[in-house]
């Protein structure tokens, strides 16, 4: 476009010339065009605007607490009369929780018992051991504490209970053992599989597995979890003969159904995509099909299967439905992959719903949806660097002279 | 990495002995890959199709939600269907229009082309929960509490979760989808035809118009569908901004609905008796497996078709 307007207007020395433009491109369809192009940037902007309003919004939610404006920690302060006598009318209706209506329809003794009452309820409230603790600090958050009746110090994710605790750790522990499970599956047989397809296999067999790994991309994921749920759970209790039913390892197989598309497709496009000279070098210096695989295809490959893993690990760590069915959801910190886990997603998953809006638990919901957004921000960031490098590297043995010429220079 | 190697080298890492074992342990680990989907959508479509009758694929839930007998998922599908449906209204355009704009009409160093494929690019990777997240936060709290706010509510009218939100966020999910498969389309119509339009004294939103965009056409389309298939199949964006346990269905866009895929989660977490309303599971799993493969394969069918029908033209 912008090359095109910079013709036009560098026309109008020569009138012939301006004159045979000015038929094929009359003035009306030009703005036509104009106006088009506008309303595209218009469109294309808003797409960019949207992803911005998706970051703003997320991490607007958590800034609170973030920033440590948040605390759940409660201090006994009486409201004197005197105090009473000094609010308004809206004060005293919000502070004895009734309808400001209503309050004016109540006799001063049920007014003077409804304050006696709100004022026990809130020294009963900030009497509770730990009152006094602001569980939503950083502090808390992330390290572990004595609570009152603990013998030591603990990492605790117990949002709904009369103290709330919001250690996260739990969760992030939870999620890595699921994500490190799902990996553990998803990369062995993601790469074996794009190494056979894109080296080994004929034209027929490739014809067979590709689309069948992209029907599994298609799969809806709460699919898989059913499926995870009412047949892989209870087949691999009996094989292992486990107590729990539900755990990190039934879910890290599951989660890994829904990671192998991601790596296979990309590892795939890598491997096939590496230069057919480089095969037939290797060949050339006698190597047989297997050597040039794995000691020239595969590394001269190398950035798309990092690029693979890091976006598979993207993937597992966002996955939601499939950890919510199937890994039993228990917010205990438990480093065994035979133990029940409970994920991060999973988590503002299920509780997301039924919490307080602008509330403490909402707000450390949307903090762990911050970060889950920053650690997948990460993790694309670097697999599309990694893949830049693969597309980067020229085809070297196409001309060996130009090489050395450019080298020289 | 030097490419080049010489042969002790190469032999070093695999001797031939080795390649005569890792072969077929390849092509092992490939055959576990298809015995695994095959068992996948083996138990659920012949354990499901077995529950498929008509009275449950086009009957309520009146009689509540986990007799086998009684209950059907055609609130599911209607809820499903309205979804996709509006979601297809508001993504077809939005994604359109940016993968021609970033194909066709950016100048290779805009600055705006740059920005909107790394949003599209980044879009494309984001954690589908953290999408429920941005509905609840941007679509239900602000635009719709904005909206009460406007409109002097005193009970929450669009500030709560509803059909037109849960499209909404879905249409911000499928965005990267519609866009690239765009790109691709207008990607593969080669440049000569767009000469030949120019050179005919059409001007390029002319070539676009009549040349370009109908040799695109099936790729666009199919990346539409690929785009509703993976609405039907979401769930995770939706749990906050509008699917419902059990609603009637929907008169309006801010009314909560039923979903197919929060169906099955809801079932199969919250049924309470598992072993009886097995049959009642796989039957609702398989109508949304047997839904968005019937999306894929007409994307598919349709793309082979259309791609048939043009092959004179290239």
């Amino acid at each position: 476009m912008e090359a095109f307007t910079e013709i036009q207007s560098g026309i109008p020395a020569d009138p012939a010339v301006r004159g045979v433009l000015g038929d094929l491109l009359a003035a009306d369809e030009r703005r036509a065009e104009q106006a088009a192009v506008a309303g595209m940037r218009i469109v294309a902007g808003g797409v960019v605007a949207l992803v911005l309003c998706l970051f703003l919004f997320v991490f607007r939610e958590a800034w609170p607490l973030m920033s440590g404006q948040v605390t759940t920690a409660r201090k006994y302060a009486p409201v004197t009369a005197g105090q009473f006598e000094g609010m308004t009318h809206e004060e005293r209706a919000k502070y004895l929780r009734v309808e400001p209506a209503r309050l004016l329809q109540l006799s001063p003794e049920a007014v003077t018992q409804l304050a006696a009452l709100r004022d026990a309820e809130t020294r009963e409230a900030s009497s509770q051991p730990d009152a006094g603790v602001n569980a939503a600090s950083w502090q808390n958050l992330l390290f572990p504490r004595q609570w009152n009746g603990y013998d030591r110090p603990e990492y605790i994710w117990q949002p709904n209970s009369k103290t709330p605790k919001f250690n996260i750790m739990p969760l992030l522990v939870g999620s890595l053992r699921i994500c490190f499970m799902a990996l553990a599956v998803a990369l062995p047989l993601g790469f074996a599989a794009a190494l056979f397809v894109s080296q080994f296999a004929s034209p027929k067999v490739r014809e067979w597995v590709k689309p069948v790994v992209e029907l599994l991309a298609g799969c809806p994921t709460v699919v898989i979890g059913f499926f995870g749920l009412l047949v892989v759970a209870s087949m691999v209790q009996a094989t292992f003969g486990l107590t729990i039913r539900l755990n990190a390892f039934v879910a890290g197989m599951c989660v890994a159904l829904a990671v192998i598309p991601t790596v296979f497709s990309i590892s795939e496009e890598a491997l096939s995509g590496v230069s057919e000279s480089f095969r037939d070098a290797a060949r050339a210096l006698g190597a047989d099909e297997w050597q040039s695989a794995l000691r020239v295809v595969v590394p001269a490959a190398a950035p798309g299967l990092m690029a693979a893993a890091l976006l598979g690990i993207g993937r597992a760590l966002g996955e939601t439905m499939i950890a919510m069915m199937v890994s039993g959801n228990a917010a205990a910190l438990d480093l065994s992959l035979f133990a029940s886990a409970r994920t991060v997603p999973a988590t503002i998953g299920q509780e997301l719903a039924e919490t307080v809006i602008g509330g403490v638990h909402y707000r450390v919901l949307f903090l762990l949806g911050a970060m889950l957004f920053a650690v997948c921000f990460v993790t694309n960031l670097l697999g599309s660097w990694v893949l830049s490098r693969l597309r980067a590297v020229p085809a070297p043995m196409a001309d060996p002279v130009a090489e050395e010429a450019r080298l020289a220079r | 990495m030097n490419p080049i190697e010489t042969s002790a080298d190469l032999s070093r890492g695999g001797s031939r002995s080795f390649g005569r074992f890792g072969v077929p342990v390849l092509a092992g680990l490939t055959g576990l890959l298809l015995v695994l989907v095959a068992f996948l959508f083996g138990a659920i479509l012949i354990e499901g199709g077995h529950g498929l009758r008509p009275g449950f694929v086009f009957g309520g839930t009146s009689e509540g939600l986990f007799d086998p007998h009684k209950t059907g998922v055609f609130p599911m599908i209607f809820g499903t269907s309205a979804l996709v449906i509006l979601m297809t209204v508001f993504v077809v355009p939005l994604g359109v229009i940016t993968g021609i704009y970033l194909q066709e009409f950016a100048s290779p160093v805009s600055r705006l082309a740059g920005a909107t494929r790394l949003a599209v690019k980044h879009l494309a990777g984001i954690p589908s929960i953290v999408f429920g997240l941005f509905g609840l936060g941007f679509f239900v709290h602000f635009l719709g509490g904005g909206l009460d706010r406007i409109g002097g509510a005193t009970e929450p009218v669009w500030g709560k979760p509803g059909l037109i939100w849960a499209a909404l966020t879905m249409a911000v999910l499928t965005v990267p989808v519609v866009v690239v498969s765009t790109e691709e389309a207008l990607r593969s119509v080669p440049d000569s035809i767009r000469d030949a339009g120019l050179s005919l004294g059409a001007t390029r939103l002319e070539t676009l118009r009549l040349a370009v965009l109908p040799q695109a056409a099936p790729g666009i389309l199919t990346g539409g569908m690929l785009a509703v298939s993976r609405g039907a199949g979401e769930v995770a964006p939706i749990l906050f901004v509008g699917a419902a346990f059990s609603a009637p269905l929907p008169n309006s866009l801010n009314d909560q609905f039923m979903e197919l895929g929060y169906h099955i989660f809801v079932l199969s977490t919250q049924s309470p008796d598992v072993d009886r309303t097995r049959p009642l599971l796989f039957a609702t799993a398989c109508v949304l497996l047997v839904l968005t493969f019937a999306l894929n394969f007409t994307a598919i069918w349709v793309r082979m078709n259309l791609r048939a029908r043009m092959r004179p033209l290239h």
